[in-house]
């Protein structure tokens, strides 16, 4: 039972790092992007801009955030 | 050209065109995580692609690629980010850090056994691919009734691909760590992109050209943000003097 549970644990944590990793907020903005786009595109609305754009936009916010927390 | 020329030709650059994207990746994982794991990856891979096609045979054209396409293209783009993040912030605080400084970087690779991440991101790679191949030679080979010289058009493909990223291993292995960490991140995002949302509905106007243009979109962006890091680091050290 204790071998299953480290077993569910450990692929809990494999998951959650390979997806989420160590900025939770980026991983959040992707999937509302994604959702967003799929939406639009239902709509017939040319959205391919979207997820690179947030994906850029995230990933200087995760920078600047790792950034001030180093002191710089 | 004969008709059957035209569906080796056709089939063999169709799938030449995934071909690269499946090497790039295994070749990128490999390079940057360690060969062992991400080829372990990329034959667990084939192995269940040549399962389900000798399971599904001609009914693959029924697999439902697009919800595929985008849980493979989102993993991989959230993936590819955490990447393309440290790889910035490392290329400007070390500049190219070159192969000695592997095991204070990458604390997160396995020191021994198998490294998951390496062989997720292998098998994924090689299973959509391998997907898209066998869906090109169903589509073409059944189109034009010529179903075996689109499988061999298709082997090619894969064969001369994989070999040419063989032929390119060694020259990847010297590829200073931290850029390359940062080149990878780049692909698996450029990939996710465009991955994922081709699996949503979004039709790209040059096809799969428009990867190299979210290659060149988040390359440009890579060097604008360690520039910025740069000069971060510069102010704080000018202010610590």
């Amino acid at each position: 039972m204790r071998l299953v549970a480290s077993g569910v644990v450990g692929v809990a944590r494999f998951l959650y790092f390979f997806v989420v990793g160590d900025d939770w907020t980026v991983a959040l903005a992707i999937l509302l992007a994604l959702a967003v786009t799929g939406v639009l595109v239902g709509e017939h609305i040319s959205a391919w801009w979207l997820v690179p754009f947030v994906a850029i936009l995230m990933t200087g916010v995760s920078l600047g955030r790792s950034a001030r927390k180093r002191g710089l | 050209m004969t008709g059957a020329g035209v569906v080796l030709l056709t089939t063999f650059l169709a799938s030449s065109v995934e071909a690269i994207e499946m090497v790039i990746i295994v070749l990128g994982v490999g390079a940057a995580r360690g060969w062992r794991s991400a080829l372990i990856g990329a034959a667990a891979g084939f192995a269940v692609l040549a399962v389900t096609i000798a399971v599904l045979n001609v009914a693959l054209a029924a697999v439902p690629i697009g919800p595929l396409r985008v849980v493979v293209g989102a993993l991989l783009l959230l993936f590819g980010l955490q990447w393309y993040r440290k790889g910035i912030a490392r290329v400007a605080a070390r500049g190219l850090a070159g192969m000695s400084e592997e095991t204070v970087e990458d604390e997160d690779i396995p020191a021994s056994g198998m490294d998951w991440v390496a062989f997720v991101l292998s098998f994924k790679g090689v299973l959509l691919e391998g997907l898209e191949i066998a869906l090109i030679v169903v589509s073409f080979g059944l189109a034009a009734g010529q179903l075996g010289l689109s499988v061999v058009g298709a082997a090619a493909a894969v064969v001369v691909i994989g070999a040419a990223g063989f032929a390119l291993k060694g020259f990847v292995t010297r590829i200073p760590r931290s850029l390359l960490q940062l080149i990878v991140g780049t692909l698996l995002t450029s990939f996710g992109t465009f991955w994922s949302l081709e699996g949503l509905g979004v039709s790209w106007p040059q096809s799969d050209l428009d990867i190299v243009l979210l290659l060149v979109v988040y390359g440009l962006t890579a060097a604008t943000y360690i520039v910025l890091e740069r000069r971060r680091i510069h102010h704080t050290a000018l202010k610590a003097a």
